[in-house]
């Protein structure tokens, strides 16, 4: 008789009983140790829902009654949404090449992937914080942030998308004596155009995005409007301003992503 | 034969029909009118633009070189960082599976819970993670906790939407074999549908880690824990060189997490 048992059991997650229970063990100590550690001030707490109470009620009902300054905020966002975009698209491109690995000689490629590395790693509000500091408060701090942030999204995408293309086109070229810069016109960007305009409107769709967040640390449009109405303890002009930006960021999608479906 | 003429109506070969050129033609006009626009009603102080270059360079120039005698304690907050997105991610994901659940149409139980479910989605989703720690500091007051909290309530939303379209793809004839045989709703559960998303759950949980491990470099701005307020002091006081080092910091600690989570996406999926 065989020694096979004849009920069956889900097979486990990690073949390796030891392993298993290793990374079972860890992953417990590690939670419980993180959580025994959080410091929990439960009076402070009691304090803070009341503190949260007397926002949520200064918040409702919440106020257009300066709907100016709301519109403006918006329009100034959307500026800085499209002029980083386009900025940053057209930076992303050249950047792009460089990082790719089938075009670009081996230093180059190391110079792009550092690039893009640098510019995917800091948080937009830490970039817009370094601007401001550099360049002052206002739209253009916001711009260079917004631009910083497309071209590590948009060079890393354009990057990977070079790297699949199909090579024959390019060798064609080349045998036919084409120059380089007429390869990359010819062989290359028609291959990735399709790709190239729907990441430019999807990172039009993110910068508007984003734009509301680093307002808050001074680089203009709706968060500025929305970190000035919380200063004043504005809550109820604050809570109207992050409904719009909610709806605002619902409907861009939307058309962003209608765009996007049909290009595709 | 046929000529071209015949064929198409006109002599020459070229790519777009004289109505795709219109359309073509509209819609760069659209985005040219758009940048115009854009640049010519921005409020930007020009001469500030045209000074940026040499106030960067004496930025950069200040922050050379990069000052390390507080690296222990900054490497002790980063650690703080790394815990924050961590444990913040785990109960993320524990939040998001009933969510998820309800959301996706094919599992909810009924309609009222799926608008619910859609709903919790949107709205954690809408908010950004310095909007939701900005409550949460005043919630909890400054520290980690708010900044754990504000985390999760962004990546209960993430996490959701993805596994909830993961579940709403799922291959229904296991979930109707194992139903067939009378399994309780758990078992359905637990059999046939867990095994089916499980490789997105992984996927998703790597990817909003790997995101999450940025964003609480941020929350100290806003007094919620983690390297930012390190940063924040060091910018405040004009120690340039300190900064440098934080800023250091944080790129090798993104540049680990990219490295760790590619290296967990290779062995789990």
């Amino acid at each position: 008789m065989s020694q096979h048992p004849d009920t069956w059991r889900k097979p486990p997650f990690i073949a390796n009983p030891l392993l298993r229970w290793a990374v079972y063990l860890g992953a417990l100590a590690y939670f419980g140790w993180v959580a025994a550690t959080m410091p929990i001030d439960w009076a402070r707490v009691a304090q803070g829902i009341e503190r949260a109470g007397r926002i949520f009620g200064g918040a409702f009902p919440p106020s257009f009654e300066r709907g100016g300054l709301l519109i403006d905020g918006f329009l100034e966002s959307l500026k800085i949404a499209i002029l980083a975009t386009v900025g940053g698209v057209a930076l992303s491109i050249p950047i792009a090449f460089m990082a790719a690995r089938n075009v670009a000689p081996l230093p180059v490629f190391y110079l792009g992937r550092a690039i893009i590395i640098i510019a995917r790693s800091f948080h937009p509000v830490i970039v817009a914080i370094i601007f401001v500091k550099a360049v002052g408060f206002g739209p253009f701090a916001g711009v260079l942030t917004l631009v910083v942030y497309s071209i590590g999204f948009v060079a890393k995408m354009l990057a990977e998308r070079i790297e699949e293309i199909d090579f024959g086109q390019v060798e064609a070229m080349r045998a036919a004596g084409a120059p380089y810069l007429s390869t990359l016109v010819y062989a290359i960007f028609p291959q990735i155009m399709p790709r190239q305009i729907g990441l430019t409107i999807y990172q039009l769709d993110s910068n508007l995005r984003a734009s509301a967040v680093v307002g808050i640390v001074g680089a203009g449009g709706i968060g500025a409007t929305l970190a000035n109405a919380f200063g004043r303890y504005d809550y109820d002009f604050a809570l109207a301003i992050t409904i719009v930006i909610v709806a605002v960021i619902l409907v861009s999608e939307a058309i962003s992503g209608q765009i996007r479906k049909r290009i595709a | 034969m046929t000529g071209i003429s015949e064929q198409f109506g006109r002599e020459d070969w070229s790519r777009h029909t004289p109505k795709e050129k219109a359309r073509r033609f509209g819609i760069f006009a659209v985005c040219a009118l758009a940048v115009f626009w854009a640049l010519g009603s921005i409020e930007i102080i020009w001469a500030w633009v045209w000074d940026s270059p040499s106030q960067m360079a004496d930025l950069f120039g200040r922050m050379y070189p990069p000052d390390t005698s507080n690296l222990g304690s900054i490497l002790r907050v980063l650690w703080e960082t790394v815990n924050i997105a961590t444990f913040a991610t785990a109960l993320a994901v524990i939040v998001s599976l009933p969510v998820a659940y309800i959301a996706a149409q094919n599992t909810t139980p009924n309609r009222a819970t799926l608008w619910l479910g859609r709903l919790i989605l949107v709205s954690s989703r809408s908010v950004n993670t310095i909007i939701w720690a900005l409550l949460f500091v005043a919630i909890f007051g400054p520290g980690i906790v708010a900044g754990v909290v504000a985390i999760m309530f962004r990546s209960i939303g993430f996490i959701g939407k993805l596994l909830g379209e993961a579940i709403e793809e799922i291959d229904t004839r296991p979930v109707e074999a194992l139903e067939a045989t009378g399994a309780s709703r758990f078992k359905v559960i637990a059999y046939a549908i867990v095994p089916q998303v499980m490789p997105t759950f992984w996927a998703v949980a790597i990817l909003r880690w790997d995101i999450n491990l940025r964003e609480s470099t941020v929350l100290g701005l806003v007094g919620a824990g983690g390297i930012g307020i390190i940063l924040q002091g060091a910018i405040d006081t004009f120690n340039w060189p300190e900064a440098a080092t934080v800023l250091l910091a944080i790129l090798a600690l993104v540049v680990l997490g990219e490295i760790v989570s590619a290296f967990l996406r290779r062995r789990i999926l």
